[in-house]
């Protein structure tokens, strides 16, 4: 096990590749999920200030 | 005629919308399990190069980050050129979903590929080398697209104007390709795309290959979760949202 983790020698580059393989993996998970769960929370307020009858107070978002 | 209908239902946004939702978790599963089983045999079952040791296992994430920056730039660049040409808002979506993820993989390879070459190369990072400086470029074209859409306030213009940079910049990713026999300097020669043989041994092969598939499944999941963000916040006053949201909150 001991030298499994020890790359052999190469301990230190393998395991950061890996490691920041594996954030970059996660944060995109993160992010994506984050980025439907705002556009559902913002187009559920859209449609309760439509049904208020007033106006949305942002027409277009880019 | 099946096949004219189902490409006119894919500039349907409710269409895409379920479509993406029922895709993503298959292509969830798919991926994290071909992601573990690449890293278990390219970690563990792959035996180590004669030449860089164990240090040449860093290719499993180095080589699918940067096969997957390019295929996502095709994607967004195709998609943008079909919004464009087409004038569809799905195929646009489509781009601006795939611009962060892509960005995201590039700025990897660029890392993963930093972290190989120290104990390879004796650096992280060669300005004059014609791969890495290309790789680099493609970084800016995601983050150039990004930031061009960002300034317009009218997303149709954002659309039109970004497909153009998104169009002109694919002349990057044959340079990217080519650029390791055109000017050979610090990075190394292809090793599977080859026209012969691939220069590798079929167990190392295998876990490379299965890594690069598992990062591409894993890009269509992401793909697919950020395209419906993008479909909603598009379409937050069309009435199928609306029918759509009363569903899923009552």
């Amino acid at each position: 096990m001991s030298e499994f983790l020890q790359m052999g020698g190469y301990a230190a580059y393998v395991w950061s590749a890996y490691g920041i393989t594996l954030i970059v993996l996660g944060a995109n998970i993160w992010a994506a999920f984050r980025n439907h769960a705002k556009m559902l929370a913002r187009a559920q307020r859209e449609n309760r200030l439509e049904r208020s009858g007033r106006q949305p107070m942002v027409k277009q978002i880019t | 005629m099946g096949l004219v209908r189902w490409f006119h239902q894919l500039a349907s946004p409710p269409y895409v919308y379920r479509l993406a939702g029922q895709l993503a978790p298959w292509f969830a599963v798919t991926a994290g399990l071909l992601l573990l089983t690449g890293a278990y045999g390219g970690l563990v079952l792959a035996p180590e190069d004669y030449l860089q040791g164990d240090g040449f296992r860093i290719i499993y994430v180095h080589v699918p980050s940067a096969y997957l920056s390019m295929l996502a730039y095709m994607i967004m660049a195709t998609s943008a050129a079909v919004g464009f040409v087409w004038r569809i808002k799905m195929a646009h979506g489509l781009a601006v979903s795939a611009a962060p993820l892509g960005a995201s993989f590039t700025l990897l390879a660029l890392v993963t590929g930093g972290i190989w070459g120290k104990p390879m190369w004796g650096t992280y990072w060669q300005w004059a080398d014609a791969r890495l400086m290309s790789e680099l470029l493609l970084l800016f074209l995601f983050a150039g697209y990004m930031v061009l859409r960002a300034s317009f306030d009218d997303r149709e213009k954002a659309d039109r104007v970004s497909a153009i940079l998104a169009v002109v910049g694919v002349i990057n990713i044959p340079i990217i390709h080519y650029s390791v026999e055109w000017w050979s300097t610090l990075h190394q020669g292809p090793t599977i795309a080859k026209l012969d043989q691939p220069s590798i041994t079929m167990d190392m092969l295998t876990p490379l290959l299965v890594m690069i598939l598992g990062f591409t499944i894993f890009f269509a999941w992401l793909l697919c979760k950020r395209l419906q963000g993008e479909i909603l916040s598009r379409e937050s006053h069309a009435r199928w949202v609306e029918q759509l949201l009363e569903g899923t909150t009552r």
